[in-house]
């Protein structure tokens, strides 16, 4: 049986009188990759943003391992272990990559001066379990002679760093090359080995198809889809199924049944 | 449709005897110093240019004795002023706070107070000083540029309306531990330059070694980033100008010591030549990135530029000539020498 890490059930978020969300049920398990699909405005960024605690929720209940979470918040989601990496990365471009993967969490001795080997030290482990050995590159190298694919590890793993559980991966492949995809892919897969989660939100349909155990197809704030790998044999499966949302949706807008889903 | 190989792009086997570049300390040394190099390249080029000019005079130690006994009011200012350039501002007020530190200095001393207490007003007051123009710049969200333009003025005119342009003489300032300690000889050598080269070396530290420093290098080079992971960004800034600030009143303090006297525009010369240094020294003017030792290095180029030129058998006339020219070359030099990440 696979632990259960986080559970979000029957989430709901509106702006005055619109719906971002109407009852949203999500769960993630222990080494598991969620995939997270859905058109602009489906409400994939406000339930990532309920999920690190920016944004709160207008009802529904949150539960950590299994234990309801009262006064969900930024910090309750950082003691979770849940980290989001947003697609800006958030990383100084002309500094290492060990100055930014402890950004903000330098480990000093006690007069505020770094041990620096030992966060050498960290920084090439970290840099290990993503499967970040690129020889070309040390803890030293500058974040900005990296390409696209390697910044995001260095996203990544200062997100494990940062003990996270649940790694929160906003949209990591979008304006990468190829090649670039697939460095990530590999860091996210060996994410996953080390049995952390992640949540892997996307536009592109195939990379999420490509990554993800399970996917969750969001439509107009509400799931779609919830479906696992075994279920979903293509990845033309899916996109067949979201074009069939997409139109059902519209006639369900049309028709005015869409309750709650006012857009 | 297209699907991707995992790992297609990593590179396979490892020899074990193989070693990064960046893992051997000599080259790690060379890379992480190059713009503090390229400076000590500028002046070492330049001082063999005035050698082979004039060997006689640039051989003798009292050209250089009396060098290093200006030369630490301006390493002290130019190597806090690396923090704030790296942090993405500029401070434009130090010569008024530099000038109204060593008051409180010169005031204290001519009382006949102990110079030590002196030392200390100084300190403090140049970083209240400090502190106060960093939250100007900071909290009020002002153009650091112009704020701090405008409160070199505003503190100028502060001592010469208090002081109406007099000057405060500190004779018996020559007889004190404070004198001996910071301003006497050291087997002929100024031991206002041992005092610059432990300056120089902490801060260095504190610049790269410390939370602090990195702290600066990050919010000069990704406010919002800093700011996502939990830097207080503000902060970091304020406590940049209070930095300068209390370098400040160090370097208003040694000034003072070499003459003997305060006067109303203690520091003002300071300000284009310290500007310069920084610059010469390899700091770039956008941000995120600097070198304490190439500041003070380049502090060192532009002090030898006056004093080299008149030696090389030059009239005064050419000094400005050279100055900007020594200026406009090691920019291109540095351009040449670092690159640009964003």
């Amino acid at each position: 049986m696979t632990e259960r890490l986080i559970e979000l059930k029957d989430i709901k978020k509106s702006y005055g009188n619109v719906y971002a969300l109407g009852g949203v049920d999500l769960w993630v398990d222990k080494g598991e990759v969620v995939g997270l699909i859905g058109d602009n405005g489906a409400g994939k960024s406000t339930l990532i943003k309920i999920l690190a605690g920016a944004v709160r929720p207008s009802g529904g209940e949150i539960l950590v391992r299994g234990k309801k979470v009262f006064g969900w918040s930024a910090a309750r989601s950082r003691e979770a272990g849940i980290e989001t990496v947003f697609q800006d990365r958030a990383l100084a471009m002309q500094q290492s990559i060990v100055r930014n993967i402890f950004m903000g969490n330098e480990r000093t001795n006690r007069f505020g001066f770094l041990k620096v080997a030992e966060e050498v030290r960290e920084a090439d482990r970290l840099m290990r379990e993503i499967g970040f050995t690129s020889k070309v590159f040390t803890p030293h190298s500058i974040v900005g002679q990296l390409s696209g694919g390697e910044r995001q590890g260095v996203a990544i793993a200062r997100a494990i760093y940062r003990a996270a559980d649940l790694i929160v991966l906003d949209e990591p492949t979008t304006a990468l090359s190829l090649a670039e995809t697939s460095k990530v892919f590999h860091f996210v897969r060996q994410v996953k080995a080390n049995g952390r989660s992640i949540v892997f939100i996307g536009h592109n349909i195939h990379h999420v198809f490509d990554i993800a155990d399970r996917f969750v197809v969001l439509d107009r704030g509400r799931v779609a889809l919830q479906a696992g790998r075994d279920q979903i044999k293509t990845a033309e499966d899916l996109i067949g199924y979201m074009e069939h949302v997409a139109h059902q949706g519209r006639l369900a807008a049309d028709g005015s049944l869409a309750k709650g889903v006012a857009r | 449709m297209i699907r991707i190989r995992e790992g297609a792009l990593t590179v396979q086997g490892s020899e074990t005897n193989w070693r990064h570049p960046q893992e051997q300390p000599l080259r790690r040394l060379i890379s992480d110093n190059r713009a503090a190099l390229g400076s000590l390249t500028v002046f070492v080029a330049m001082l063999l240019i005035f050698t082979v000019a004039n060997p006689k005079v640039f051989t003798t130690w009292a050209l250089y004795s009396s060098v290093f006994t200006t030369l630490p009011v301006a390493i002290f200012l130019t190597v806090a002023l690396v923090f704030i350039v790296t942090v993405g501002e500029i401070d434009l007020s130090f010569p008024a706070t530099m000038g109204f530190a060593a008051w409180m200095f010169a005031l204290i001393v001519k009382a006949g107070y102990d110079p030590g207490l002196g030392f200390a007003a100084a300190l403090i007051s140049g970083a209240l000083l400090g502190a106060f123009v960093g939250s100007l710049v900071v909290y009020a969200n002002l153009s650091s540029l112009i704020a701090t333009l405008g409160m070199n003025f505003v503190l100028r005119g502060l001592i010469q309306i208090f002081t109406e342009g007099k000057s405060i003489a500190l004779v018996s300032l020559g007889d004190t531990f404070l004198f001996k300690l910071f301003s006497s000889e050291l087997w002929g050598i100024p031991v206002q330059i041992v005092w610059a080269i432990l300056f120089t070396v902490f801060a260095a530290y504190l610049f790269n070694r410390h939370r602090f420093g990195v702290h600066v290098h990050i919010v000069g080079d990704n406010p919002d980033s800093a700011a996502q992971m939990g830097i207080d960004v503000k902060q970091v800034r304020v406590m940049s100008f209070v930095f300068v600030g209390v370098a400040a009143g160090i370097a208003g303090v040694f000034s003072t010591m070499i003459n003997f006297t305060w006067w109303p525009t203690a520091g003002d010369g300071y300000l284009l030549p310290v500007l310069a240094s920084v610059f010469v020294g390899g700091t770039p003017t956008w941000g995120g990135v600097g070198t304490v030792v190439g500041g003070a290095i380049g502090a060192l180029t532009v002090s030898f530029i006056q004093t080299g030129i008149v030696g090389a058998g030059l009239s005064g006339f050419y000094i400005q000539f050279f100055n900007g020219l020594i200026i406009i070359l090691s920019l291109l030099g540095h351009r040449w020498n670092q690159i640009r990440y964003r």
